[in-house]
């Protein structure tokens, strides 16, 4: 491990954090199973970083998301935030800490009520919590409409009235007037046109860089990830199967499954076409899993050993951790 | 052309369900059927009577004349002139007797319908926040209320316990909460998985806030709906009661009681027994044709 | 087997028959005390210390129950306070009058209530559909008892065809089952009608459509069967609404079954036979019930995929 990750203080730490979901079984005294969303993350995200989480849908990264801001209870582990577990918090302090960490949804529609005006929602967190009176409260949601460059008049519409586009705004503007530290943004742009989505990561990214906010984001998209993150792990069936720096994983992926997902978008790797490597065959079902690691049924370097044993993470040096045998064992 | 584009725009919005306040009640009045029109104004001319029941009754409902009884009005080819619906078998003024009764049939289903439409709801969404074991208990007493038809439940209630109106009213409250609690749960455990909810919750908002402030306006299209259908079974329960002698007690008097008291001088004086029923009938009917018209309109998906 | 379905159904109704049998006896134990509304005004203390050790009601009220299941299960409600009569000698006379009337009711409401339904789905938007489903609103919300006195002062008083009162004879039976009949086919047929438009909407009516079925194939051996699981439903959940009315027509037309033995009972707070016939209708009520979820679990194969998450 480096010195310089050390002296940067850790906002969030997951340590080993694990997610199954019971079944339901509709036989009478059949053995419970379960869904294995999360199984064994552990990852720290440093105060002031763009913090990027990749992999296809349902590898667990939305869950991971959940158990970060306590949405859920993981099975195992837990979430440390600003050093304090969050699960273990008074209901007091728990609603206290709601102020720190907000979230961003892919469906923005369906993250705002469809009966109340937009401006009376970012006003919403203020209420809950108290702040300021009713003519200031105003005013602060004028001003975090100005901040997400959208216009006063958006206050009294209705959601079901704007745009993709000006939804996710307002449901940034939402999270961001409590002032928070972490914003954890769930595949945030992956649900509007490609036009607007340019739009919104810069947003972003002026955002992060203005109020020195800390980011969580979660995305299937390579090339956001690689525009916006400054670290970022990749995930694949509830594992974290590579972790490194943005430029150090583009620059030399070790994992052969972040080698496959970067390879597989032509302008990530500009110098070779050929160079693309194609996955065969589908994940394994997250219930049933098989011995050894999860990704071997779909590695094109598979060998006999990666179907006995599961791989842990090793941290390769330069921060750059991978779990995989065919690179840890050199 | 333009036209279709409007007929476009009507039918986007409800499905979404999502249209602005006004613009829907504008628009829902516009096209209002003439029959429904009748209905309201029936359903406005009853409640207009029910509240200002005072003005509206010429004598006193509760003055006897023994020496008038069972007079038969001008009306009906008789000869009572001072009594415009004639009297009773007391005596007594029966158009008094009837508005006093429209107060009464309408007073006791207006907070019958609003108890049960809060209990239900409230129990409702109650058993989708807590789940586990509270839901199941509130299921196993919708499940009971289900196997126990309320007219039975009633008598047995009355029978131990007596009766007077406050807790007849309440009694009147029990009937179809079992249908809003079924209702209101689903629809609240449907909504704790939109975005919105989770979303909200995840701001630090109590369940409260949440249920009351967002759930409730999201879900109140389809309890107006139910609130609409239940009151005229409302009027009914009330009605079937009185009529049993079980309901309102003398000397208060309800439309049903009314009935039941005309009904030994059908030969002689039918009005006083058609006319309560022809009441009860008319404002029953209305309030169901209003409820089916109303669910139709504000949102074509619900069918039940 | 769906065999968890219907253990989960069965279980469920046991624990509402017990709910009921406990509710109906805590209740009654609780506000009631029949040593001083049977004996006379002037019986001492003593007397009723006696009464009470004879009728068992100086144990606890958890024996009590006790004794009083193992009475019900044998037969024994106790006796009538009003004559003194046994209880079940007294219900089980009034009984098969009343599951008569409600039977020929329920038969009239579905051999008039289903082809109307059905003929108003076939037959969308035309004039016999509208006629049908106005006169099945008119149905429902016309209150049965003035919908009874009308048919008495039109066939009894005015054109004597009818009996008013009675139940000896099959014409004694005509009203009453067409009072209770009339507003229940009502719902039938509405019910039956928005089930079979759904079921015709679906794509496998299109697709037999399109494979040139004819009309009555089509109506007949896929509509109909799909249609049968909501309607057997509404039947059987309506089971209550019509013991509820009946109780009022019995009144109407003094048909001397057990809805008029316990308005009356009810008026002189004859409590044994209220509790017994209450438990009695509530049992078969829960019957009933459990009786749909079965033939739903039946019909409907798909109930096997959702019967884990109610």
């Amino acid at each position: 491990m480096s010195d310089t990750a050390d002296t940067r203080e850790k906002l969030v730490e997951a340590k080993g954090l694990y997610k199954h979901y019971a079944l339901k079984s509709d036989k009478l005294f059949a053995k419970k199973r379960y869904l294995k969303a999360v199984d064994g993350v552990s990852f720290d995200i440093y105060k002031g970083e763009f913090f990027g989480v990749v992999g296809e849908s349902g590898c667990g990264k939305s869950t991971t998301a959940k158990l970060v801001l306590d949405m859920e209870h993981p099975t195992k582990g837990s979430v440390l935030f600003k050093g304090k577990e969050v699960g273990k918090l008074k209901p007091k302090e728990w609603r206290a800490i709601r102020l720190d960490m907000q979230m961003i949804f892919q469906d923005t529609l369906g993250a705002l009520d469809p009966y109340m005006c937009v401006g009376k929602q970012i006003q919403e967190p203020l209420e809950i919590h108290n702040i300021g009176d009713p003519k200031k409260r105003k005013q602060m949601v004028l001003d975090i409409l100005d901040a997400v460059s959208l216009k006063p008049i958006f206050y009294d519409r209705y959601p079901h009235e704007l745009s993709g586009g000006q939804r996710q705004r307002i449901v940034l503007a939402r999270a961001l007037i409590v002032k928070p530290q972490l914003l954890v943004c769930d595949e945030p742009i992956s649900a509007l046109d490609v036009s607007i989505q340019a739009q919104v990561v810069n947003l972003f990214k002026r955002i992060h860089k203005e109020l020195n906010l800390t980011f969580m984001f979660i995305s299937h998209d390579l090339r956001i990830v690689k525009h916006v993150c400054n670290r970022i792990i990749v995930m694949y069936l509830g594992r974290v199967v590579e972790e490194a720096e943005s430029d150090e994983l583009f620059a030399n992926t070790l994992h052969p499954y972040s080698q496959a997902l970067i390879s597989a978008v032509p302008s990530l790797t500009p110098d070779s076409q050929a160079k693309r490597i194609m996955l065969h065959g589908d994940p394994p079902n997250p219930i049933d899993l098989p011995k050894g690691c999860r990704f071997a049924s779909r590695c094109p370097k598979c060998t006999p050993r990666c179907l006995e044993a599961e791989p842990e993470l090793v941290d390769m040096g330069n921060n750059h951790k991978v779990a995989c045998f065919l690179v840890t064992d050199k | 052309m333009s036209d279709n584009v409007k007929n476009e725009k009507v039918q986007y919005e409800v499905l979404s369900g999502v249209v602005g306040q006004e613009s829907k009640i504008r628009k829902v009045f516009r096209k209002v059927p003439p029959l429904i029109m009748l209905c309201m104004a029936w359903l406005l001319f009853m409640f207009i009577v029910a509240i200002f029941w005072e003005s509206f009754a010429p004598m006193d409902y509760e003055a006897q004349d023994l020496g008038n009884r069972l007079s038969v009005p001008a009306i009906f080819g008789g000869s009572d002139t001072t009594h415009f619906l004639g009297t009773d078998s007391l005596g007594r003024d029966f158009l008094s007797r009837l508005i006093r009764s429209i107060r009464t049939s309408l007073l006791i289903a207006f907070c019958g319908t609003l108890i049960t439409a809060v209990l239900g709801t409230t129990l409702g969404f109650i058993a989708a926040h807590f789940r586990g074991w509270v839901d199941e208990a509130i299921m196993m007493l919708v499940d009971f209320q289900y196997s126990l038809p309320f007219m039975i439940l009633a008598l047995l209630v009355i029978a131990f316990f007596g009766n007077n109106v406050v807790f007849f009213v309440f009694l009147l409250g029990i009937e179809g909460w079992n249908k809003y609690a079924r209702m209101s749960r689903g629809m609240a455990l449907s909504a704790q998985n939109n975005g919105y909810a989770v979303a909200i919750r995840q701001l630090g908002a109590s369940p409260f806030r949440l249920y009351t402030k967002h759930i409730l306006p999201n879900v109140s299209n389809i309890l107006i709906v139910e609130l609409t259908l239940n009151f005229p079974q409302k009027i009914l329960a009330e009605t079937s009661l009185s009529f049993l002698g079980l309901g309102v007690q003398p000397p208060d008097t309800s439309l049903g009681s009314l009935l039941s008291f005309g009904r030994a001088y059908m030969m002689t004086n039918w009005w006083l027994a058609v006319i309560p029923g022809l009441t009860i009938f008319l404002t029953t009917l209305s309030m169901c044709l209003l409820g089916d018209w109303v669910r139709d309109t504000i949102d074509p998906t619900i069918r039940k | 087997m769906h065999l968890k379905y219907f253990l989960m159904k069965t279980l469920r109704a046991l624990l509402t028959s017990l709910l009921l049998v406990v509710f109906v006896f805590f209740v009654l134990g609780i506000t009631w005390d029949p040593a001083q509304s049977m004996l006379p005004d002037d019986a001492t203390e003593e007397d009723m210390v006696e009464f009470r050790a004879m009728w068992g009601l100086d144990k606890p009220l958890i024996e009590q129950f006790w004794v009083y299941c193992k009475n019900f299960v044998h037969g024994d409600f106790g006796q009538s306070y009003k004559d003194g009569r046994d209880v079940f000698e007294i219900i089980s006379q009034r009984l098969p009058k009343t599951v008569w009337l409600m039977g020929m009711s329920i038969i009239f409401s579905i051999i008039f209530g289903l082809p109307l339904g059905i003929y108003a789905a076939l037959h969308r938007n035309s004039f016999g559909d509208r006629f049908v489903m106005g006169a099945a609103v008119f149905g429902f919300s016309m209150p049965n008892f003035f919908l009874g006195i009308m048919f008495i002062l039109l066939f009894s008083m005015k054109l004597h065809w009818l009996p008013s009162a009675g139940s000896d004879t099959w014409l004694h039976l005509l009203m009453p089952m067409i009072t209770i009949g009339l507003s229940r086919m009502g719902s039938y047929a509405r019910y039956t009608r928005s089930a079979m438009l759904n079921v015709l909407s679906k794509q496998y009516c299109i697709t037999a459509k399109a494979k040139g079925a004819s009309r009555k194939r089509m109506v007949y051996l896929h509509a109909l069967p799909n249609a049968a699981i909501p309607i057997v439903t509404v039947i059987g959940t309506s089971i209550g609404h019509m013991v509820g009315g009946g109780v009022v027509i019995e009144n109407v037309f003094a048909w001397p079954g057990i809805g008029r033995l316990l308005v009356t009972s009810v008026a002189v707070r004859d409590l044994p036979v209220v509790q017994a016939i209450v438990i009695i209708l509530g049992l078969s009520m829960v019957l009933a019930n459990l009786l749909v979820d079965f033939t739903y679990g039946l019909l409907d194969p798909r109930i096997r995929v959702t019967a884990g998450d109610k």
